[in-house]
């Protein structure tokens, strides 16, 4: 069939916009007189704005406005009316609230003026005094005051033991008790948070907003500032990367929206790169594991510990102490998650929120065992493999981990290791292979999706999504088209609109479960509609046919068992006088059956670096990541998500690193040019394999989503690697040349 | 204020700027030519590469000022349908995610392709290791790279 997509590594939909320069970002819709805004941060962590002067700039010809706390109006009194779809527990941050600073770089006024020149240079004449209190922000200095990490969040398990830990590890012949760390990290997407809001004539607004979730800035906006959700409309058709960053509302949106109802006029503002590190990081974890296992190399007992950042105002948890459960037969599992209350902003979902890291160390650390039990790694991780997921008494809806290991193993040639470390040296270079397993979660939320075909043959299909880089626009392209029996070339997909019927953020690698199934039901419902039609015109071969019968290909309607008989849809249309044909679906999730189920993707994750003997450089040179990751629905987009997701592991493992300065309180590299992430020159030979099982639980695509689950493992099979190759364990992230020498 | 007779993508434009408004926002928020990218306005990213003269440059140090003389070509100008070897490659390998920074890569791959139409992938890595891709795209970005040498020699 000419009209089969899903699968197919076909190009990007959306391509020819993304190299031509038209593929228009948040920051770049214009209209005359359009006001800019420019943030003005706070400069210390806690205390109080005692004076905030702001006559010099006021004074400048062109500057319309300096927003502060003192001349903001009271928005919403509710702490409710902020939160938005990805919150955490607590009180959202409420900017130009009060006089009040709970973070370092907190805006503190917005300028607004007529260019963006005269509002950065205004913005530096905006003088605030402050009353300092002192401030904490060292997690591992606070330990003792840490508070359970435990409370309600889309997606959080509250972590939970199962059998005697204690009882089971002090029995156990070899144990392992070690300690993991990793630094914040910021998201960084190329793109800079910013919102243009423009402000209409009958006082509604129509808002581009940097977000992975119109209907979430949506919903925000219109509590915050009490309008009715018809007076907004938010607008987000591409997104120059998230990673998590705009899963959440930012203050940007806030402050632009601000600025335009007060002054009834359109503003934009825009975040510099500095500021991008003002609203929420990857939090640092303390992690100790201990592992409990007889002689044979059979895991008895686990405890996963981890000590999180969290900020004063909200609780941010994620799943990091979760994942042994899900990856290891055993009977004896600890898991303790406990949050330190620091004067920061909250911490914000980063890519593989939690798995990146909770895995990182556990995976480390069954890497450390393994060589106590002198066992190749992976035999120990194919001895404790888990056919059911303990924590939850559940067997996996798929789960192709088995042969992940298998052929992953294969491709890199991990039969050829020799097990001792420092045993494989190439001239100057110590060589280190090592290997890791990763899981995520595989989850399909609500959603809702909509489509018209019309008499001309085109379909267009539009869900309030978002395509942050995925390939959303792409595998909806596919799906529809390939549903309806259409060329790629005559279908539209829409997103990135508030307008458009309802999906949840695009977040947690749940969109092409979600919005793909949403897509292909709404299609199924075009396409029974047509059947129907066709039953109707004279003489139809098709009267009463149900679409179990019928073939939907190549834009006709076929007989399954006789293919001679056939009608056009153009046919259809046309005899029966249709202009266009109008669907709806609203997917929800069943839950009954998938709570049968422990639903999860998983890699295997394999790792050759390159130590300089002398100079401790490391060089990352090859990694082989398979994937079990469910049905592919487009084998080029969801390749390159993988190969971002590893590199996003690579950089994690060696560059990655928010550095704080506790004196002030404040992330100092805050630039490009400080803050390391990986880039061209550090590319290893990257080989994805994806061993695909469709999982018709997770979605009626097959898909369970794939944007974490490249990263997860690799940072440990990365470290682990380095372990092999210099016979040091450096059991902190990034693993940086002084790490690996000293 | 200054006024600056700039040739744009062929075409003549008078801005008035201050002198060393950097030729980034003179692009972007003066001539709405929002194609080049800000990434982080201080040459470290490579989001904001245009071609003055056919050279690759960073927009976001050039100031107004130094470029009343050369000509100017801009993503939007590459090509007059995204028809130029290197976005046809670009599409192709899946150079593009988000696709934020690749206005900067393809700038910068044009450019060194010209000089160097048959590179080796060492070449490759360095001509590209200045534009940073934060959705990773790298590996397939320098496939692209040598896809398009391919057809352009
Ligand atoms: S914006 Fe010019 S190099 Fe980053
Ligand atoms: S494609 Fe997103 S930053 Fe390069």
């Amino acid at each position: 069939m000419a009209t089969n997509f899903i699968g197919k590594p076909k190009n990007r939909v959306d391509g020819r916009d993304k190299v031509t320069g038209t593929a228009k970002y948040t920051a770049e819709f214009h209209r005359p007189g359009l006001l800019h805004g420019v943030v003005v941060s706070g400069t210390i962590a806690k205390g109080r704005i005692k004076n905030i002067d702001t006559t010099a700039a006021l004074r400048l010809e062109g500057v319309v406005e300096v927003f502060t706390h003192i001349n903001t109006p009271k928005q919403a009194w509710l702490d409710l009316s902020y939160k938005d779809m990805d919150a955490p527990p607590g009180e959202p941050f409420r900017p130009l609230h009060n006089d009040k600073i709970q973070f370092n770089m907190q805006p503190v006024a917005l300028v607004v003026a007529e260019t963006l020149e005269l509002a950065q240079y205004a913005a530096t004449l905006v003088k605030v005094e402050y009353e300092v209190e002192e401030h904490r922000t060292k997690l591992a200095d606070h330990l003792e005051d840490a508070i359970d990490g435990d409370g309600f969040r889309a997606g959080f398990v509250p972590p939970k033991s199962q059998g005697n830990f204690k009882k089971a590890f002090s029995n156990s012949e070899v144990q392992l008790d070690v300690e993991y760390f990793h630094g914040a990290e910021h998201h960084n997407p190329m793109e800079m948070h910013a919102a243009t809001v423009f402000y209409e004539e009958d006082g509604s607004l129509t808002i581009y907003d940097k977000t992975q979730g119109v209907k979430n800035s949506q919903h925000y906006i219109s509590m915050v500032f009490g309008l009715s959700k018809k007076k907004v409309r938010v607008l987000s058709p591409f997104v120059g990367g998230a990673f998590g960053s705009a899963l959440r509302p930012q203050y940007q949106l806030f402050l632009a929206t601000l600025a335009a109802l007060e002054l009834k006029r359109s503003v934009k503002v825009e975040l510099t790169r500095p500021q991008m590190f003002s609203f929420g990081h990857r939090p640092i974890t303390i992690q100790n594991l201990k592992l409990g296992a007889s002689p044979d190399g059979k895991l008895k007992a686990i405890s996963h510990k981890a000590f999180s950042e969290t900020s004063r105002f909200e609780k941010y948890v994620e799943n990091v102490v979760n994942w042994a459960a899900k990856l290891y037969d055993c009977d004896n599992i600890e898991q303790v998650y406990k949050l330190v209350r620091l004067d920061m902003y909250t911490p914000l979902d980063m890519r593989a929120p939690g798995g990146a890291t909770g895995v990182y160390a556990l995976e480390s650390a069954m890497d450390e065992l393994s060589y106590k039990l002198k066992m190749d790694p992976m035999e120990l991780r194919l001895k404790n493999y888990s056919e059911e997921d303990k924590s939850e008494g559940k067997p996996f809806s798929t789960k192709t981990l088995r042969e992940c290991f298998q052929k992953g193993a294969a491709k890199f040639g991990w039969e050829k290791r020799n097990p001792q470390p420092r045993s494989m040296k190439k001239g100057h270079d110590l060589i280190g292979w090592g290997m890791a397993t990763g899981v995520w979660d595989a989850m399909q939320v609500p959603a809702r999706a909509k489509a018209e075909f019309s008499a001309d043959g085109t379909l267009t299909v539009g869900s309030a999504t978002a395509d942050i880089g995925t390939g959303t626009y792409t595998i909806m392209t596919q799906i529809a088209a390939e549903t309806l029996g259409l060329p790629l070339e005559k279908v539209k997909a829409n997103l990135g609109d508030s307008d458009l019927p309802f999906a949840f953020i695009e977040g947690g690698s749940s969109t092409a479960a979600s919005v793909g199934s949403a897509v292909q039901k709404v299609c199924e419902k075009i396409a029974k509609k047509l059947l129907k039609e066709a039953g109707k015109i004279k003489d139809s071969p098709f009267k009463g046919a149900n679409p179990e019968e019928v073939i939907f290909a190549d834009e006709m309607i076929t007989d399954k068992i006789n293919p001679s008989i056939s009608m056009s849809f153009a046919e259809i249309m046309e005899s029966r006088e249709l202009e266009k044909i109008n669907k709806k679906y609203m997917l929800l999730p069943n839950m009954l059956k998938q709570n049968k189920y422990s639903r999860n993707t998983h890699s295997a994750v394999f790792a050759e670096v390159k130590v300089d003997e002398d100079l401790g450089t490391i060089k990352v040179n090859r990694i082989v990541s398979a994937i079990d990751g469910g049905r592919i629905l487009n084998l080029k987009t969801a390749h390159s998500q993988i190969l971002g997701g590893v590199v996003w592991g690579i950089s994690m493992a060696v560059h990655e690193d928010s550095f704080m300065d506790h004196t002030f309180g404040r992330f100092i590299n805050h630039d490009l040019s400080k803050y390391h992430i990986s880039v061209n020159a550090d590319m290893p030979e990257i080989d994805v394999v994806f061993v695909e099982e469709p999982d018709m639980v997770v979605s009626s695509v097959g898909a369970k989503g794939i944007g974490e689950i490249g990263m997860v493992g690799v940072a440990a099979a990365i470290g682990n690697a380095v372990f092999h190759a210099t016979g040091k364990r450096v059991r902190s992230l990034p693993i940086t040349q002084e790490k690996a020498m000293t | 204020m200054p006024e600056y007779n700039l040739n744009v993508n062929g075409q003549s434009f008078t801005v008035e700027a201050a002198a060393d408004t950097p030729v980034l926002w003179v692009l972007r928020d003066h001539l709405r030519l929002v194609g080049t990218k800000y990434g982080c306005g201080i040459g470290q990213c490579g989001a904001c590469t245009i071609h003055l003269d056919g050279k690759a440059q960073r927009s976001c140090l050039t100031p107004v000022s130094s470029v009343e003389n050369a000509k100017i070509t801009t993503i939007e100008g590459l090509s007059e349908d995204g028809s130029h070897p290197v976005q046809v490659a670009w599409k192709e390998a899946d150079a593009p995610q988000c696709g934020y920074c690749q206005a900067g890569q393809i700038m910068t791959a044009s450019s060194f392709l010209r000089e160097n139409p048959a590179p080796s992938n060492e070449e490759i890595r360095k001509a590209m290791h200045g534009n940073i891709c934060r959705c990773a795209a790298y590996n397939r970005i320098e496939k692209a790279v040598a896809m398009a040498s391919e057809k352009l020699t």
